[in-house]
């Protein structure tokens, strides 16, 4: 780890399925976290799912070798955010909460720090308006299970400096991670072609085509996805999708972007997917 | 092959096996079906093995046991709940 000299944690806020997963990516990479909710039940529940996820990534081989695990501190306090050497933040995909979340955060760290936003879709520079030092912020778009996808779409917003995407690329390389850079757009390139296809799926079981079990067999057995589109959805949690696909749709007006009604309704029937037990498909002993 | 006395010995591991899976996967599996292999089993589905066996079984599957080789077919998964319970005979 010869490039990454900054001393202190990696700071992840929001304990959701997305900053519980890049909280287990770092700590398995042997690096100290830092892990902030407001909520100390998420917190508990975080911890535990981060015991389970360094398993799961210890048993599919995708962690660095020889390294123990970093020492994981959770806090509900913002000014354990001093002295981090990067934040992440991952709460969910609204941007008033996310630009909350980052000025708060931009007021406790240093100027040199990176502040990263992870984002499936919300363009960089939209969010770095509020910012004291927008040159700072920057976006990855980390995919879900994070620690076991080695590969990390890294946004360059147009204030963001060289500075920042250097650091943000060294720090991925001392987490195993390799990052393909982009310049900001809605949706980047994952989410713009990935989310209208799940949108897609869900409308063809709405339609009664197929079934969801049909649906991701065709496109695992024929086309070659490791799980299926709806598999996809669930594990992305179907919340977080709609909110996604709303972002789009408004930003872009098209209607392929706007969220079917198959998935409105899972969502208000609380199938949110795998974190809830059941979205298009069922799940019962999962990652808590 | 040794046998043991009481619950979960012969071919009963993998028939308790057998049928969580064939409920959770909806389709019919032999015991040495290669389940990644074959599609069946996805990385993620890989970890609810894990925790299905330890609840199922009360085993802790630790170290150099979380590997996949050990959950790769229904005989492998089998064999390793035996381990770990020889193991805890003899603790």
């Amino acid at each position: 780890m010869a490039a990454d000299c900054r001393p202190g944690p990696v700071a992840v806020l929001g304990a959701g399925v997305m900053g519980t997963a890049i909280a287990t990516t770092v700590l398995g990479s042997g690096l100290p976290v830092v892990l902030l909710d407001v909520g100390q039940a998420e917190l508990d529940r975080a911890e535990r799912t981060i015991e389970t996820q360094l398993r799961h990534a210890r048993m599919m081989d995708a962690l660095p070798s020889g390294r123990t695990p970093g020492r994981l501190v959770t806090t509900t306090s913002l000014s354990a955010l001093a002295g981090a050497r990067a934040v992440v933040e991952a709460v969910v995909e609204h941007q008033a909460t996310k630009v909350g979340v980052l000025v708060d955060a931009a007021g406790v760290i240093d100027a040199d720090t990176p502040l990263i936003s992870n984002t499936s879709g919300i363009p960089i520079d939209a969010l770095a308006d509020s910012l004291p030092r927008p040159q700072q912020l920057i976006g990855t778009h980390f995919m879900n299970p994070a620690y076991l996808i080695d590969l990390v779409e890294v946004i360059r917003g147009p204030r963001t400096d060289e500075a920042t995407v250097t650091a943000v690329t060294e720090l991925l390389a001392a987490l195993n991670r390799r990052a393909v850079v982009v310049r900001d757009s809605p949706g980047f390139v994952t989410s713009r072609l990935l989310h209208p296809m799940l949108n897609d799926a869900a409308r063809l079981v709405d339609e009664d085509v197929a079934t969801a079990q049909d649906v991701d067999r065709l496109m695992v057995g024929c086309l070659g996805h490791r799980t299926g589109p709806l598999r996809t959805a669930d594990l992305i949690g179907l919340d977080n999708l709609v909110d996604s696909l709303a972002a789009l749709y408004e930003r872009t007006g098209e209607q392929r972007y706007r969220p079917c009604e198959q998935l409105l309704a899972k969502v208000r029937d609380g199938d949110l997917g795998r974190k809830s037990g059941r979205g298009f498909h069922d799940y019962r002993e999962t990652l808590s | 092959m040794t046998t043991h006395q009481g619950p979960g010995t012969d071919s009963a591991i993998e028939e308790t096996l057998k049928s969580y899976l064939v409920d959770r996967l909806k389709t019919e599996v032999t015991f040495d079906q290669d389940l990644f292999e074959s599609g069946l089993v996805s990385s993620m589905f890989a970890m609810e093995l894990v925790v299905h066996l330890e609840k199922t079984f009360e085993v802790s599957i630790v170290g150099n046991d979380l590997r996949l080789a050990n959950f790769r077919s229904i005989r492998s998964m089998a064999a390793l709940v035996r381990g770990l319970r020889d193991g805890d005979g003899r603790g």
